[in-house]
Order: structure tokens, then C-alpha cells, then sequence
């Protein structure tokens, strides 16, 4: 037992609910929810250091044990998502400081991204299935509201569809949480994987794996992502960028629990077709990223061919692939808050997200046209940034596993990806000036900070991967083995011990 | 019974799933609200439909039913309800804001 596991959600929990009754000091929501976030970054980075020396750690909420209560469970993968979370929710928080607007601030939005927050490291800490689902819609509600606050008329628009699509993968979700059930009777991760070990997993527990898939893959954007480009264009910058960081991760991150830990008995089915998603969704969203000459659509869908990617590496389900699609996952999160970030500014500055009535930036705007530059090389993955060490062993472990379609679709991506993010640099940053200074219609004072900040981290991870190599070795390790997690949680239990 | 209430559920999902297809606002959260109720009839009947006590201590029953999928019933409908009273709302807004509910005229604009 260890009570610091659940300190990242209650913390977060704790101050948004405070904050709500501080709704028109805003120097003092600033100042707690940016505390906030940190205290629960230190958090992760804690847990991260016991669970290297001490294994896995568990809480048994309220004491009782593993299968008949919520167990909280921090393992090696959920602690470096929480801790790079934490990271991307603190400069997107930076970012939100300068450019969301009074009017926002004024009408909660401080609470509601605290809440935000709360959703996402409850589903990367949770170890109970109906506890996700809980997690899941805290988190959801929280990106409604934050997604229609503001209330312009494109942002209504694309959240009723954001909504209806939410709603529907919720009652997916229950569904498929209500057959598993009756197969199996138990809610509890560790407990279902071990049932599921004992009796085999059929044909019917097959089709129920098959119903998650399609649950997770539309919150993650697996090829049912044709949601995601409006929803994301919709709200304002900051917004934008900690949906592109987050809401899709979490997704992402309850298929690799689900098909690590529970239905990794029938791979030759469940993760071939895992393969084929991810394969047609770097496809459709590299052609989408092509296609458009406006900077937010090229964005993204540059968030969906990430997803297709990191999937290709739990498709392979090697050691290798694991790890890739760990440091990915973690290089995914950082890039694609970067990405929108600078997108966002260069729309904020010039007005327009045209590329074609854009061009000749880099003369007003120097540090962030180099700053885009190493965004967009860092993103392609090319050697000494972050991208690269992630698509390399994906792509050694889609050809170990000798889906080498696969692999080579994803080489092939990279490059369209390379392609579509420098027409963006191309177009915006080269070329005759022709706005000048005093044109603009905003000024990157302030904003450039946090911009800054993200693209230190993804240079530092990226010549800095040795760092993490160790905690990304076990995380994977934890992942190929569930019964690690299992004995973690269950065996506790069983022996008596504290 | 679980035969009888699995087609029942069948039922409201497939009325569920033409409402959500249709274009009125207001019909396809109809739609979303027959879907849920659905869900939660499901879990009840994947729950088990054995006869016995209410699960309540005290009384004189040996045998109870399943408390767990009427909890996670119980869940369902707040978190449910939450939703729906927001996409209400939010439909409303939208209503007041663009002049339609008609989800063809919700598409980009392009004065947006």
C-alpha cells in the first residue's frame, strides 16, 4: 500500500474545487493551478524513482482487497505518461496564461482544466475497468466545456458533434464493460486478466477484446478519427494543444493496457488488426496532412498519423516494439502540444491559418521560425531529436515480428509527415515579407516562453534518451509481463501483507 | 428472460441508432438518451436475472441479486444525465446562436 499513488488525481481534484470559489481572482487561480500541476508532476517523478527501486506500487482504496475494491495502481508506463502530462499541462497552462482572455478566465476555465487534468492521470492510474470508464468521462466532460467555452459559432458547431460522438463511444464502452462482466464477473484489470488466462480466451471474449478496440480506438483516434480534425481546430490555442497532448494518449493508453494486459492471448487476431488500423490510419491522416493548405487542418491530422504510429508498436508486441511505442507515446505528447502551440501563434500573429496568404515570417520572427524548424524536424524524427529513437525501434520491431508492410508504411509516413510540416515552414517562414511589423494583428510576447520551454524538453529528450532508457526497459518489461502487474495487485492481497 | 429483455434492448438500440442517423438536433439526442437506456438494461440483464431479495440486509432473504451492475447502473444514469443535460444546452446555444438545428446547415461555413 501506498498513499502517494492516488495524489496525482486528488490533487488536481482538490484545487479545481477550490478554485471555483476564488472565480474572480485570477492572479491567484494562476498562480494555484500552475502549483497544482507542479505538485503533481513531483508527484510522478516520485513515484517513478519507488517504483524503479521497489516494483509497482498499489493503493487498495478504502483497504479492501484487490478484486473487491479500486485498486490504484502506478506501474513504470503510467509514471512516465503522468510525469510527461504533468509537463505538457504545465506549459500549455503557461501558454493559456497569455493568450485565453479574460472572459474565459472569468467564467471557470482554471477548474474545468484542473478537471481536465484530474481525467487523464485517474485513467492512467486507475486498475479497475469501471473506473476508466469514470475517468474517462470526467475527463470528457471537463473537454466539453472547455471545448464550447467562449461559445463562438464554430465552436458550437464542432462540439455538438464532439459530444455526440463521445456519448455514443460512452454507451460503447458501458456495453462492452456489462459483457465482459457477465463473462467473466470481475471488474478489477489484474483479476480479469488472470480469469481471462485461466479459461482461454474464445471466440466470445475475442469479439468483446474486438468491442474495445473499436471503444478505445475511437477516444484515440484509430482510424474512427474523422471526429478529430474539426473538434480540435475548434477551440482556442491552448485548449487545442493539451487536447492534441492528452485526449487522444489516454486512449492510446488504455488499448496498450487492455491488449497487454487482458486479451494478449489471441495476438495472430486482436493485434494483426490492431496492425491494419494503424497502417490505414497513417495513411488517411498522412494524406490529410497533405492534402490542406491551412495550418490547423495540417496540424491536425498530423495528430493522427502519431496514433497510427505508436500503434504499430503494440502491433508488433515485441520488446522492442514496446519500448518504441513508449518513447513515442512520451515524444508524442511533448511534439504534438509544440506543434499546435507554434501553429497557433503563427495564426495568432498573422490572423489567417492560409498558408497561401502567409510568407516571409522568419524576418519579424526569427526564434520562432527556428523553433518551428526544430518542432518540425523533431516530429519527422530525424536523428538528434526525440522523434527518432521512437521510430526506430517501432519500426525494429515491426520487421522482428515480420510485419514488414507495416514498418515500411510507417517509414513511408515519416516522410509525408516531413513533407506536410515544412510546406508550413516553407510557406509561412520563407519568402518576401508581407506583413510588417506593425501589421500584425498580435504580437508572440509571452507566448514564446512556453514554446521555448517544449522545445528545450524535445531536444534534451532526444540527445538525453539514455536518461530515461532504464524506466522506458521496465515500463516495456512491465507490458510484455502482466504477471508482474498481477502479483503486484492481487498477490498483495492474497498474502495479508500491510 | 434475459431472451425476452435481450431483444427488448435490441429494440431500443435499433430506434436509438435510426435517431441518432436523423437530422434534427433535438431527435438525435432523443436518440443518444434511448441508447443509454438501453446500456443500462443491458447491464442489469449481463448482470444476471436469477430471482432473489433486494439487496438489502436485514430482511429475511438467504439469497440476494447482484449489487454490483446496480451500481454501476446507478453510475451510469448520473454521469448520463450530466451529459445530457449539457448537450441540451449546448444544443440550445447552438439553436440560439446559428438559427438551426438541422445538422446539414452545421457544416463549415465559409464567413468562418
Amino acid at each position: 500500500m501506498n498513499n502517494l499513488v492516488i495524489m496525482p488525481i486528488i490533487i488536481p481534484l482538490l484545487a479545481g474545487l477550490i478554485l471555483i470559489l476564488f472565480s474572480k481572482n485570477i492572479g491567484f487561480q494562476r498562480f494555484f493551478s500552475a502549483s497544482a500541476i507542479l505538485a503533481s508532476g513531483y508527484v510522478a517523478v516520485i513515484l517513478l524513482q519507488q517504483i524503479k527501486g521497489k516494483g509497482i506500487q498499489v493503493l487498495q482504496a478504502g483497504g479492501w482487497e484487490a478484486p473487491f475494491g479500486i485498486s490504484i495502481v502506478a506501474d513504470m508506463f503510467s509514471a512516465l505518461l503522468l510525469l510527461s502530462a504533468s509537463i505538457v499541462a504545465f506549459f500549455c497552462l503557461m501558454y493559456a496564461f497569455k493568450s485565453i482572455g479574460r472572459e474565459r478566465e472569468n467564467h471557470y476555465f482554471y477548474p474545468f482544466y484542473l478537471f481536465l487534468i484530474t481525467g487523464v492521470n485517474g485513467s492512467f492510474l486507475t486498475g479497475d475497468l469501471f473506473n476508466l470508464f469514470v475517468c474517462f468521462e470526467v475527463m470528457l466532460i471537463s473537454s466539453y466545456v472547455l471545448l464550447s467555452l467562449g461559445g463562438t459559432r464554430i465552436q458550437l458547431r464542432e462540439s455538438i458533434k464532439y459530444v455526440l460522438i463521445n456519448v455514443l463511444s460512452s454507451s460503447l464502452f458501458l456495453i462492452a464493460v456489462a459483457y465482459l462482466y457477465a463473462m467473466l464477473g470481475t471488474l478489477n484489470f489484474a483479476h480479469l486478466s488472470l480469469r481471462v488466462a485461466d479459461a482461454g480466451q474464445d471466440g466470445l471474449l475475442t469479439t468483446v477484446a474486438l468491442l474495445f478496440l473499436i471503444v478505445f480506438g475511437m477516444k484515440a483516434a484509430l482510424f474512427l478519427f474523422f471526429w478529430l480534425p474539426g473538434s480540435y481546430s475548434a477551440p482556442p490555442t491552448a485548449i487545442a494543444a493539451i487536447f492534441a497532448a492528452l485526449l487522444t494518449k489516454v486512449g492510446i493508453y488504455a488499448l496498450f493496457r487492455t491488449f497487454t494486459l487482458v486479451f494478449y492471448h489471441e495476438p495472430q487476431i486482436t493485434h494483426f488488426i490492431i496492425g491494419i488500423l494503424g497502417a490505414l490510419t497513417m495513411i488517411l491522416g498522412a494524406i490529410g496532412a497533405i492534402a490542406y493548405w491551412e495550418i490547423k487542418k495540417i496540424l491536425t491530422y498530423n495528430v493522427i498519423v502519431g496514433v497510427g504510429f505508436i500503434m504499430a508498436g503494440l502491433a508488433s508486441s515485441t520488446h522492442y516494439g514496446m519500448m518504441g511505442s513508449i518513447y513515442y507515446l512520451i515524444h508524442d505528447i511533448l511534439i504534438k502540444a509544440l506543434i499546435i502551440l507554434l501553429g497557433g501563434t503563427i495564426i495568432y500573429i498573422m490572423g489567417t491559418s492560409k498558408l497561401k496568404e502567409i510568407s516571409g515570417l522568419i524576418r519579424n520572427h526569427p526564434f520562432l521560425g527556428w523553433m518551428f524548424f526544430i518542432a518540425a524536424l523533431s516530429l519527422a524524427g530525424i536523428p538528434p531529436l526525440s522523434g527518432f529513437l521512437g521510430k526506430v525501434f517501432i519500426t525494429r520491431g515491426t520487421f522482428e515480428s515480420e510485419y514488414y508492410w507495416l514498418g515500411g508504411i510507417g517509414l513511408f509516413t515519416s516522410l509525408m509527415v516531413l513533407y506536410s510540416i515544412m510546406k508550413i515552414f516553407m510557406n509561412v517562414f520563407w519568402g518576401e515579407t508581407n506583413v510588417s511589423k506593425e501589421m500584425e494583428k498580435g504580437t508572440a510576447k509571452g507566448l514564446v516562453l512556453p514554446i521555448a520551454g517544449l522545445t528545450g524538453l524535445t531536444i534534451t529528450l532526444g540527445i538525453g534518451a539514455e536518461g530515461i532508457a532504464e524506466s522506458v526497459r521496465i515500463a516495456a518489461d512491465g507490458l510484455l509481463n502482466p504477471s508482474l502487474y498481477i502479483e503486484a495487485v492481487i498477490g498483495e492481497s492474497q498474502f495479508g501483507s500491510k | 428472460m434475459e431472451t425476452v429483455i435481450s431483444i427488448l434492448i435490441g429494440l431500443f438500440f435499433s430506434i436509438g441508432t435510426y435517431l441518432v442517423l436523423s437530422k434534427s438536433l433535438i431527435r438525435i439526442i432523443l436518440g443518444t438518451s434511448i441508447i443509454s437506456h438501453g446500456v443500462n438494461l443491458l447491464i442489469l440483464t449481463m448482470g444476471g436475472l436469477k430471482r432473489g431479495g433486494a439487496p438489502l440486509l436485514g430482511g429475511i432473504e438467504t439469497k440476494f441479486t447482484d449489487s454490483l451492475p446496480q451500481a454501476l447502473i446507478l453510475t451510469a444514469i448520473v454521469i448520463n444525465f450530466a451529459v445530457t443535460a449539457l448537450f441540451l444546452v449546448l444544443s440550445y446555444r447552438t439553436y440560439k446562436t446559428l438559427g438551426t438545428d438541422d445538422t446539414d446547415r452545421l457544416r463549415g461555413n465559409v464567413d468562418e
